[in-house]
């Protein structure tokens, strides 16, 4: 480390520009919206009572000890999903491993609404699997019921994020490692304990703790679902009902930021003193084995069923963009393309905004992330930690008070050439977009960071490349696993995400695919439409993702090859 | 040339001239483009800027969707820099708020054969910011299916959905969440009286499934089937069955009808369409649109009523239709955020507390029928009046301070307010958290001596 110790300009200079850009686009507008919480409703005065006021409210004890409950349990239902798909398709040769990790990510893809009463009519007291349930055996499950509901819709909904990150760090993990320990007399259970769990746990935490705080956070599920008694709830009910100017929708926001900065402080100490990185890159990731039939017989069983498990909202979603009317009843009552054909006029503009702004915002993401990663992991930057920090926050600002926010700071700056205020450029929904996209983005970068090894960088910078260069052309192909899976989830999310969308979109042309979901779901005749939009938007990012991993694969491939050949000289 | 042709001839250009003056509005070039930011849904607002675009072109209409409290919010964020030129949704006391802070500007209407009123509410705004440009009321829908299965009662009144029968099957929205559930609310209020139009709520509310979170959320709870029955704005139901759900609709007794409606932004960059989006809104062509199987909202024409489809309501005829109660429009401003507080703090938040209470009194009862046993009788009486205690009396509720706590703003920095909401409400949860858990073991008690 002592090497990179030395003052340069350069990473300097990237940390103030970036340290700017979070305070205009985050720091600034959140601030203008939440000091409210300081401030004593009715003098105006800077004070502390709210927040007694807010421990003083058993109800909101409850919706604190909730939270952290469901966040913590679906931090474990996320991991046991996650973690057979990871493994299986990393560590053996398995046909469409490619696939499977690409209807991995599909869950993420929920589209506002429509997602909602797909669940609803396959698990809701009286959905499909219930009415059969009650039919075959006179019984009912509730799935969907209370906090248990929350749980397990939640795991369904963020395992993506572990399963993304671990499988990025087990194709990290250097074969020789893996060797060594066989070498030794290591194998099965205990290889997979000792050598591959702990050097892809850089992964798994960075995944694990990105469920955490997005489900600690998160809003729609619980809302869905019609749960009140939790934290983001509580916040969201205050903020749109009582007002703008009610000081306890802020006071829990300034919480959960507050416990989100906590729990991944944690999570870095976790991390603190250990060694993740490998120096040999001889061959990218573990060594791949066949598997004995019945082996793959289990495996196959296992992979299925999980997939029909955390599909099944994707399965409910196609039925309802197919359906006629669907009320009551195990199936739709019939089957049409009328939805499809409404839809189909209205949608190219949608579309191209939607690739356009999450495009851009995971661009920004992934460009941002390993700029910061880079910061933090490898300078000495005085308070380059708080770089971190803050851009991680952004996952704990619910999306209205950053929309409230931007209007609020940027309505009355015009910005120059367009001769439109800022607030409602179409360029402010990709930037809302990226910050608060970037926390996924960054924590994938961390991840993968951590598993280079220092001596690289120092070796090519001994050779003569400049700093630039050997992050150019070390660093990031060494991170490209971990950047790709940031570049997926970010784009991902950023596609169906609709709560600051919605308070910035100034022009039915400047509108994304989620608007137009959320416009069809205000009426009864609209619902057949929006699923069908849905399905499209979740189309749209699933072959998006599958070309990206198709791209890795082969850049993987080749870069084998070269090593091969190199090998051979 | 004979006398008659002359005088034929000059009162066919008299015609004429006529003619052309009263075209000359139309003629009058409006501006090019008119952005209206609405709650309304695409069914509505799409009808209605085809039909007007047609009507003017080269007007370009641009529909703005926003929920109406997130609507309000915009308005208000973007005043400096206004790009807006109307604002349409229903709720009423959305356009209040927008008045007083003086965001909305006077029009006067040019059309004519409106009556004042809609049931016993006012059509339009006596100050003349806002107008009232279809009609909507509150009633229960269910879905046919769901109650087929579940061998339930069609329900006719809201006393009915007090009963044991439909316990866990109701959903409705919270008043905080929706403007046009909180008149629902307030209606039973100001018709059963303070304390027992509250007892009445929290009964009804003992047999909730759900409080959703919007309005909408309670129509497609129902037509999925994820609940049975549901309190519902009448376009709601109406819309939902002619689009094909298995779902019926009926307007109780006790019921308000209020306008949905629509007003001139100030400093709007294109006035005049938008005085003639108003005009194209009011008149025969606009109103008959209202009658769309889609839209299915009342229009407050009542000669268009001739032209709609059987069985559709006719507040103008129909004189039950929210003729009953008398709705006091000052009262229910003065206490507005304080009844939103109340319902979310006695049924929205507190509701496993409360429908196992209710639960447990339902059993009691069904145990005690055909028995007679004074003291277990007297336990569920008691039990009763624990669920239904509301902590402040109506007096208190009026009562301009307390109020105050809930105002969202003062409105000069000389008015006192002693308290804070969260403090109040905090005290509430804690009263009202002991008193379904005490009704609770009472009813428990009674249950178990028979």
């Amino acid at each position: 480390m002592s090497y990179f110790a030395r003052t340069s300009p350069g990473p300097a200079a990237v940390a103030v520009l970036l340290g700017l850009f979070l305070l205009v686009f985050l720091v600034i507008p959140v601030a203008k919206v939440i000091f409210v919480a300081f401030q004593d409703p009715h003098t105006g005065a800077l004070t502390l009572v709210n927040f007694a006021d807010f421990f003083n409210t058993s109800l909101f004890r409850e919706s604190f000890f909730n939270s952290l409950y469901v966040a913590l349990m679906s931090v474990m239902l996320g991991s046991v999903i996650a973690m057979p798909l990871a493994y299986f398709t990393t560590r053996f040769n398995f046909n469409g491993a490619v696939l499977i990790q690409t209807l991995g990510v599909i869950p993420l893809i929920m589209p506002p609404f429509v997602g909602a009463v797909a669940m609803q009519l396959l698990f809701g007291a009286n959905g499909s699997i219930n009415l059969l349930l009650d039919e075959w055996f006179g019984i009912n499950i509730p799935f969907m019921e209370g906090l248990n509901g929350v749980i397990l819709v939640e795991s369904i909904h963020y395992f993506p994020f572990i399963l993304i990150n671990l499988s990025a760090a087990l194709n990290n993990i250097d074969r020789s490692m893996e060797e060594s320990a066989q070498n030794l007399g290591a194998n099965g259970f205990r290889l997979f304990r000792r050598i591959v769990f702990p050097l892809a746990m850089p992964g798994y935490v960075a995944g694990a703790s990105l469920v955490f705080l997005k489900v600690f956070d998160d809003l729609g599920t619980p809302l869905l679902l019609n749960v009140n008694n939790m934290l983001a709830p509580q916040a969201y009910l205050r903020i749109s009902s009582i007002g703008i100017s009610d000081p306890m929708g802020y006071v829990i926001s300034v919480i959960l930021v507050l416990f989100s900065l906590f729990a991944l402080w944690t999570s870095f100490l976790a991390m603190r003193g250990k060694e993740y990185a490998t120096v040999q890159k001889g061959g990218g990731g573990l060594m791949k084995r066949d598997l004995r039939i019945w082996e793959k017989v289990g495996a196959y069983a296992v992979v299925i069923f999980t997939l029909l498990v955390v599909l099944s909202p994707h399965i409910g979603l196609t039925l309802l963009s197919f359906g006629t009317i669907w009320s009551y009843s195990v199936l739709p009552d019939g089957f049409t393309l009328v939805n499809y054909q409404e839809v189909i006029g209205t949608t190219s503009e949608y579309i191209t905004n939607t690739m356009l702004y999450a495009g851009l915002a995971a661009l920004i993401d992934v460009i941002f992330g390993i700029a910061i990663a880079y910061l933090v992991w490898r300078t000495k930057l005085v308070g380059r930690k708080w770089l971190d920090y803050l851009a991680t926050g952004a996952l704990a600002i619910p999306g209205v008070v950053l929309g409230i926010g931007y209007l609020r700071t940027f309505y009355e700056f015009e910005v120059p050439f367009i001769g439109q205020p800022l607030a409602s450029w179409w360029v402010i929904i990709v930037v809302a977009l990226a910050v608060r996209r970037l926390p996924y983005a960054l924590r994938a970068c961390v991840a993968a960071l951590q598993q280079v090894a220092v001596a690289l960088e120092e070796a090519a910078e001994n050779l003569g490349a400049t700093k630039y260069r050997t992050v150019r052309r070390v660093v990031v192909p060494l991170m490209s696993g971990g950047i790709i899976a940031g570049f997926v989830t970010s784009f991902a999310t950023a596609a169906v995400e609709l709560s600051a969308t919605i308070m910035l979109v100034s022009a039915e042309s400047d509108a994304p695919l989620s608007y137009g979901i959320y416009v069809f779901m205000q009426s009864a005749a609209g619902r057949g439409p929006g699923a069908a939009l849905g399905m499209i938007a979740v189309i749209i990012v699933g072959v998006a993702t599958y070309l990206s991993h198709r791209v890795i694969e082969r850049g993987k491939r080749e870069r084998a090859i070269d090593a091969v050949l190199a090998g051979g000289v | 040339m004979s006398n008659s042709s002359s005088i034929l001839r000059v009162a066919g250009i008299l015609t004429l001239a006529v003619g052309l003056l009263a075209a000359a509005p139309l003629v009058q070039a409006l501006e090019d483009k008119l952005v209206v930011v609405t709650s309304f849904p695409k069914d509505l607002t799409g009808a209605f800027k085809a039909a007007f675009e047609k009507n003017h072109p080269g007007v370009k209409v641009e529909m703005l969707k926003k929920k109406t409290t997130a609507g309000v919010k915009y308005l208000q964020e973007t005043a400096s820099n206004n790009t807006s030129d109307m604002f349409w949704a229903s709720a009423p006391d959305a356009f209040e708020v927008l008045k007083s802070d003086g965001l909305l500007q006077k029009y006067q209407l040019k059309a004519t054969g409106i009556p004042d009123m809609i049931g016993a509410y006012p059509i339009n705004d006596p100050d003349g910011y806002y107008k009232g440009f279809a009609g909507a009321g509150y009633g229960i829908m269910w879905n046919e299916r769901y109650i087929k299965a579940k061998k339930l009662p069609a329900p006719k009144e809201w006393l009915d959905l007090a009963k044991p029968v439909y316990h866990g099957h109701v959903g409705m929205s919270a008043p905080s969440r929706s403007g046009t559930t909180h008149l629902t609310v307030e209606t039973l209020l100001q018709g059963e009286g303070w304390d027992q139009g509250w007892a009445l709520w929290k009964e009804i509310a003992g047999n909730f499934n759900t409080v959703t979170e919007r309005s909408f959320g309670v129509p497609d709870g129902v037509n999925s089937g994820q609940f049975g029955l549901g309190v519902v704005i009448d376009f709601f139901g109406l819309s939902s069955q002619a689009s094909g759900f298995p779902v019926q609709f009926v307007y109780p007794t006790v019921t308000t009808l209020v306008p949905a409606n629509i007003g001139i932004v100030a400093k709007a960059p294109h006035p005049e369409a938008a005085g003639a989006f108003i005009e194209f809104l009011m008149s025969q062509q606009g109103q008959e649109l209202l009658l769309d199987p889609k839209i299915r909202r009342l229009p407050v024409r009542p000669d268009i009523y001739s032209k709609a489809p059987a069985g559709f309501p006719n507040p103008f005829k129909d004189k039950s239709i929210g003729a009953k109660v008398k709705f006091d429009v000052i009262k229910s401003k003065n206490r507005y955020n304080l009844v939103n507080s109340l319902f979310d703090v006695m049924i929205t938040y507190r509701l496993d507390d409360l429908r196992a209470a209710t639960k447990a009194i339902q059993d009691a009862e069904s145990a005690l029928s055909g028995k007679s046993n004074a003291e277990a009788q007297k336990l569920i009486a008691k039990a009763k009046a624990l669920v239904g205690a509301v902590p402040i009396d109506e007096a208190t509720g009026l009562n301009k301070d307390f109020a105050g706590i809930f105002k969202k703003k003062r409105k000069k920095a000389t008015d006192k307010v002693t308290g804070r909401q969260a403090e109040v409400e905090a005290g509430w949860d804690n009263v009202i958290k002991a008193n379904y858990t005490e009704a609770k073991a009472l009813a428990e008690k009674a249950k178990s001596m028979l």
